[in-house]
């Protein structure tokens, strides 16, 4: 056993430790801690990285030394460790992106209980990535989903109050279904470790035994992850919830809160159930006719919509339904168009909301479209942004989810007969999610005359007066760069860390 | 497949009604005292259906007694464990929700979650 292989189980315990540490410090301390603990985490992750994909095969850590049927354990593949890569990335730059805001909207003595939440929520994403047991995934979903809460609330007013709570009575009904499913696959299989259940499960399949409680397990886990993930009739928390909390909460819930969930399911699919059975079962196909569906009205709600965050809000919607009807194809190639996106949607939405929020502050903190107006000429950055944020969003080349995009047509070929409604869906998504996209960043660049200006109180900003802001968005739209560039390798990993899974 | 079996395992069929009432009050209920107890008996009943897969007719409690070390004396003890763990969770869940309702009520002056909400759009922050 070489030192490297502790990282993963180091970075879930630094991240669950540094919380408590966050909330016995003043802001200022606390902010520093967290980046720090945040970077270090981000530079482990990547060594993990490193070593799996020179190893070539994934490993187990058995934690306390109790080996496979009793003991805990953490699994590490390539998919796994370049997740936690990604997701720590997105977060560092989600949280040094709304530095300025979070000190203006937060009261003082809260400053620090913001890092307790972002690390708690960075453990269980991690956990969550890393855990080989089942129950444990259940106890860090609800750490994720009680963070989650906690980001969205500590900016308190009505409006997030509200959302906190019907996210919250959301979350609980999702994973009170998910530890159900989970209660029955134990009921079943008599463990509690992903690879064990496995074998069990094959087996029952082979003898055709426990075909329906089986079945039904399968749906309750993917209905409760589902609605935690806000799928399309689950998701009316979410606009709320990202419009009015501060800036990073809004970032890192859209881009990473609900990812955790995604890749938690999609290790259920093809660690516990297995992909076969799971392709067998009809589950995918309910998954198939709401992620379209969440696709096309969650675009539909954003055209409607004139606040520009809640419009955002609602884009993500019609990503996630994206995400699910990668999953409904039932094909690998489904599942890795899925991964793919949940990456691309995490580098553009988090872009996207950190962008809209320069472009309100260029147009004195109005979120209406009609005071958006020229705001992309007094905050040149933040223009640039949206409009790298945008374009990748409807899917232009260049820009990561146009790969995104070509990887769903391309899985959809592949299947006989969700082929025609896979593409007439991305045709459609595409053309609405043009609309409103385009329609604002059209808007945000027609020229406002001299006198209107000087009436109004719009400010020119430029790159100097928001340190962190401008960092963060030039990361995203370098990170966003590579992934639409050089695609190659990326999924080449999301494909041999998916093969790494059987 | 028939009704004979649901007699037999009355105790998961007891477990999976109080499931369902506590998950559809969570849903429906507009109060949200309501929706908390809804959330505590679906809770329960996950525990009620946890202990229920742990137990074995006649054994006793997984706590060694006079040195018997014997698997056929005692109940199966994961499943507690989960179940202690399960509430763990659904007390600092619960925790969490009351006091959200605290600062809504403070607010509001209301639980109903509805009348909450029209009462935001007419503050239309």
């Amino acid at each position: 056993m070489q030192f490297v292989q502790n990282f993963p189980f180091m970075t879930i315990i630094l991240s669950l430790f540094s919380g408590p540490l966050s909330s016995i410090l003043d802001g200022k301390k606390a902010k520093r801690v967290n980046l720090a603990v945040m970077s270090l985490i981000t530079v482990m992750s990547c060594a993990v990285l490193v070593f799996v994909i020179n190893s070539g095969s994934a490993y187990v850590y058995t934690m306390g030394h109790f080996p496979a049927p009793w003991g805990n354990e953490i699994r590490v593949g390539v998919l796994e460790a370049f997740m936690a890569v990604f997701f720590c990335v997105i977060m560092l730059l989600c949280v040094i992106g709304g530095v300025y805001e979070r000190e203006q909207e937060l009261e003082d003595t809260k400053q620090n209980l913001y890092y307790v939440m972002v690390n708690l929520l960075l453990s269980s994403l991690l956990a969550l990535i890393y855990t080989n047991d089942l129950f444990t995934a259940y106890v860090f979903v609800e750490i994720n989903t009680i963070s989650a809460c906690g980001l969205i609330m500590i900016r308190q007013n009505g409006r997030t109050l509200e959302a906190a709570t019907r996210y919250m009575i959301m979350s609980l009904m999702g994973s009170g279904l998910l530890l159900l499913g989970i209660c029955f696959l134990y009921d079943l299989t008599g463990h509690l470790l992903m690879s064990n259940i496995r074998e069990q499960v094959q087996l029952l399949h082979q003898a055709g035994e426990y075909n329906i409680p089986l079945l039904v397990s399968l749906a309750l886990i993917s209905v409760g992850l589902a609605i935690k993930s806000a799928l399309f009739p689950f998701h009316a928390w979410l606009p709320d919830a990202y419009g009015y909390s501060t800036l990073s909460s809004a970032a890192i819930l859209s881009s990473l809160v609900s990812k955790g969930y995604i890749f938690l399911l999609v290790k259920i699919f093809f660690r516990v159930i297995g992909f076969g059975i799971v392709r067998d079962s009809k589950v995918v196909n309910v998954l198939f006719v709401f992620g379209v569906a969440g696709m096309i009205m969650g675009s539909v709600n954003a055209i409607r919509e004139n606040n520009i965050r809640r419009m955002i809000a609602y884009s993500s919607v019609a990503q996630i339904g994206y995400i699910y009807m990668g999953f409904g194809l039932g094909t690998t190639a489904g599942v890795i168009a899925s991964l793919y996106h949940v990456l691309s949607h995490a580098a553009t939405k988090s872009l996207l909301f950190v962008a809209a929020s320069g472009i309100t502050d260029a147009s004195g903190d109005h979120t209406e479209f009609l005071e958006l107006t020229g705001a992309g000429y007094r905050n040149k950055l933040a223009g640039v942004a949206f409009t790298v944020g945008s374009l990748s969003m409807v899917g232009v080349p260049m820009f990561s989810g146009f790969i995104s995009k070509l990887l769903f047509a391309q899985a959809g070929m592949e299947s006989m007969h969700k082929m025609l409604p896979t593409l007439i869906a991305l045709a459609i998504s595409t053309i609405l999610n043009a609309v409103y996209f385009m329609k604002t960043v059209i808007r945000i660049y027609t020229p406002v005359p001299a006198k209107v200006l000087q009436k109004k109180e719009y400010r020119c900003i430029s790159m100097k007066e928001q340190p962190c802001k401008s960092t963060a968005l030039v990361f995203f739209i370098i990170l966003n760069m590579l992934l639409g560039l050089s695609s190659e390798p990326v999924i080449g990993l999301l494909r041999s860390g998916l093969a790494m899974f059987a | 497949m028939n009704i004979a079996n649901l007699f037999t395992n009355y105790e998961e069929a007891i477990a999976m009604i109080l499931f369902g009432i506590g998950f559809s009050n969570l849903l429906l209920q507009r109060n949200l005292i309501k929706k908390i107890i809804g959330l505590n008996i679906m809770d329960t009943a996950m525990y009620l259906f946890l202990a229920l897969k742990g137990y074995v007719d006649g054994h006793k409690a997984p706590i060694v007694t006079n040195g018997v070390q014997s698997v056929d004396a005692y109940i199966n003890p994961i499943p507690s464990g989960l179940v202690l763990t399960g509430i763990v969770v659904s007390v600092s869940v619960t925790a969490l929700m009351l006091s959200l309702t605290i600062r809504l009520y403070r607010r509001y002056h209301t639980l109903d979650l509805d009348e909450i909400s029209t009462k935001l759009k007419k503050e239309g922050l």
